[in-house]
């Protein structure tokens, strides 16, 4: 009995070596991977950093506001920001490629899963980016007309425009990433349709003169005599 | 792109029927019937009057107006001169009118009128605005003679304005490309002007045509070209401008014209104004009493409330544009009450150069600057319309020259702020 069980121990033993022996390469082998991996991400990450110098990132970054929003969190700069991201995701990518070179098979859809995400989460940083350079870009337009048209409180409409982009944005991004697109999608039609029956309501109630002006301005400009709009006054003439 | 290719096969159809010509008067326009009519027939009894040997033809180049500007050209080309006038052709006199496509624009009605001009070999053209409705005959032989026989290459146009007409000109065009080209025309950006054969070819050959400058504000271009292009430029006093009483008075679009057309220049001639350029000689035929003085209703109130306003609501915009000095110094102005308000030349200047260098770093959307300098220029014209409201035309010109030094004065701040040592 004692031999018995000795054989078998040795047969285990055995086999845990044989094992560890068919591990191990394995295990050599991702680790080379990972640290490869991580050269390669870095100077991936290097190279994209030198592009988007290069291309002055950082100042089209700053006509999105990305710069500003990113100062005011104490965050580095775009070019940075992105030369990480880039470097992480490489590393990431290997790290799992790695990882599926080990023979743990419950790992192996994740890893797949993992790489079908990954275009979509590229595809929703920069449907994040040029969302914000339009947000910011329509956003500027209406303060200028705004101010230049001599309307009532631009900055307030400017700002409303800009949060309703950025919303929008931050909503179709997370759809795009298939992470709570529903819950996204049913906030921002809340707060969308709140915004616009409250305006509904403000302007009914309280813009209903300047309506009144608007359109008599716009569809009755033969009856409305040229004096009467200007109020004896001339236009400034600049050229 | 040659520049027939703009041309399109009817309209040099009809050019080639006209033949060589000796002088092409073009008026651009757009919806422009209530007047243009009027404007044709004096060109008409000018070339008829004055230029009765030369062959001469008119070329309406029109943006698609929908008001009947085109027929009213035509009408008027055929209409009778001699029947209201001692006017006698000893020429026929031609009348071309054509649409241009892209339009409206400007810029593409010059260019296709340029085109024209250049395949009819004329020796000299004239560019007449449909608003010009105190458009004399005169106008024709004054604006035409110093190309046609004195060889000049630009003959651009004085004209008895009210001294409250033409403050953008008078405060930010006139004075800064005084200061930077010493270009000292008074009508920079002519509405009526003419220029020779072998200037109308050099402007044709530049790279303007497919350019922002190309559409909209590409006379002051042509302008600050010439000079800068030590061409031989002259001024002639042509009479009163008045303004339409319903002339619409769209100022950022003015502002895209003007100080968009000068930002952009800067690059192009940044050798020359960093040295010191001497004058560009523009003589002046008969330009005294060029102001007239009579009462303006402007409402000074409501350009000071612009002013306030803008400075107030775009505070994050003039962040990115202006130094930080400078966007104090206009905050603090932006809290004085009206009758303590004056936004001084030097701050004005200064402001305009710190506009352009933003412009030209494209600091956030070009268009933005320049619609940003808008209510900035209310307060400049507000200040103006102060200082001026009783001043003789002697002291108004006075006092334009005394912004231009300011103009100058500031130019180093330009440099500096050029090279990024600011």
């Amino acid at each position: 009995m004692w031999q018995g069980f000795i054989a078998e121990l040795s047969r285990t033993m055995d086999e845990i070596l044989r094992s560890f022996g068919r591990f191990l390469p394995r295990f050599l082998e991702m680790l080379l991977l990972v640290v490869v991996g991580g050269i390669i991400a870095f100077v991936l990450s290097a190279i994209v950093r030198s592009i988007l110098r290069l291309a002055r990132f950082d100042k089209l970054s700053e006509h999105t506001g990305a710069a500003h929003l990113l100062r005011r969190t104490a965050l580095p700069s775009p070019t940075e920001m992105l030369a990480r991201f880039v470097f992480w995701v490489a590393w990431i990518g290997f790290i799992l490629v790695a990882v599926s070179v080990l023979p743990v098979p419950w790992l192996w859809p994740h890893i797949s899963d993992f790489f079908v995400f990954l275009p979509r989460l590229i595809a929703a940083v920069f449907i994040v980016f040029f969302g914000l350079l339009g947000a910011t870009f329509f956003s500027r337009a209406a303060l200028l007309g705004g101010v230049n048209a001599d309307v009532p409180s631009p900055r307030l409409i400017s700002q409303t425009l800009r949060v309703m982009i950025i919303f929008f944005v931050i909503s179709l991004a997370f759809e795009f990433v298939g992470v709570g697109s529903r819950t996204v999608l049913i906030a921002f039609s809340l707060t969308f349709g709140a915004l616009m029956l409250g305006l509904a309501i403000a302007f009914g109630l309280g813009g209903k003169e300047l309506a009144k002006k608007y359109l008599e301005r716009r569809f009755a400009r033969e009856q409305y005599p040229r004096e009467a709009r200007h109020e004896h006054e001339d236009e400034l003439s600049p050229l | 792109m040659p520049a027939e290719s703009i041309l399109s096969d009817d309209f040099i159809r009809e050019l080639m029927n006209v033949g060589d010509v000796d002088i092409v008067v073009g008026v651009p326009t757009y919806n422009a019937a209530r007047t243009v009519g009027q404007v044709v027939q004096a060109v008409r009894a000018g070339l008829l009057k004055y230029f009765p040997r030369e062959r001469s033809v008119i070329i309406n180049a029109d943006g698609g107006s929908r008001d009947g500007t085109q027929d009213l050209v035509r009408a008027a080309a055929i209409s009778d001169l001699s029947a209201t006038s001692d006017i006698h052709a000893l020429r026929t006199l031609h009348s071309i009118s054509t649409q241009y496509e892209n339009g409206p624009a400007n810029g593409v009605a010059l260019h296709t009128i340029l085109a024209a001009s250049d395949l009819l070999q004329a020796r000299a053209c004239a560019i007449v605005s449909p608003e010009s409705t105190t458009l004399e005959p005169e106008w024709i032989e004054r604006l035409l003679r110093p190309v046609f026989r004195d060889g000049k290459d630009l003959v651009l146009p004085v004209y008895r304005r009210h001294k409250f007409d033409g403050l953008l000109i008078r405060n930010l065009v006139y004075p800064m490309a005084k200061a930077l080209y010493g270009c000292s025309v008074r009508e920079p950006y002519p509405a009526d002007f003419s220029f020779s054969a072998e200037l109308g070819s050099r402007f044709l050959e530049q790279d303007v045509w497919n350019q922002e400058q190309g559409r909209y504000g590409t006379e002051l271009w042509m302008t600050l070209w010439a000079a800068n292009a030590k061409c031989k430029l002259a001024q002639m006093f042509l009479g009163a401008k008045t303004r339409r009483e319903d002339a619409p008075s769209d100022l950022v679009a003015a502002m895209r014209e003007t100080a968009g057309t000068l930002f952009c220049s800067l690059e192009a001639y940044s050798s020359v104004w960093r040295s010191s350029p001497q004058l560009v000689p523009a003589p002046c035929s008969g330009c005294e009493a060029a102001i007239s003085e009579e009462h303006s209703r402007l409402n000074r109130k409501r350009l000071h409330d612009m002013f306030t306003f803008g400075v107030k609501e775009l505070d994050p915009v003039f962040l990115s544009i202006l130094t930080p000095p400078t966007h104090e110094r206009l905050k603090e102005l932006a809290e004085l009450p009206e009758d303590k308000f004056a936004y001084a030349g030097e701050l004005w200047a200064r402001t305009v150069y710190e506009f352009a260098v933003a412009y030209q770093k494209a600091v956030i959307g070009r268009d933005h600057i320049v619609q940003a300098l808008v209510p900035l220029f209310r307060g400049r014209a507000y200040t103006f319309l102060t200082e001026n409201r009783d001043a003789s035309a002697e002291m108004v010109e006075q006092n334009i020259e005394i912004l231009c030094q300011a103009f100058e004065k500031e130019k180093p701040t330009l440099i500096d702020l050029w090279d990024g040592r600011k």
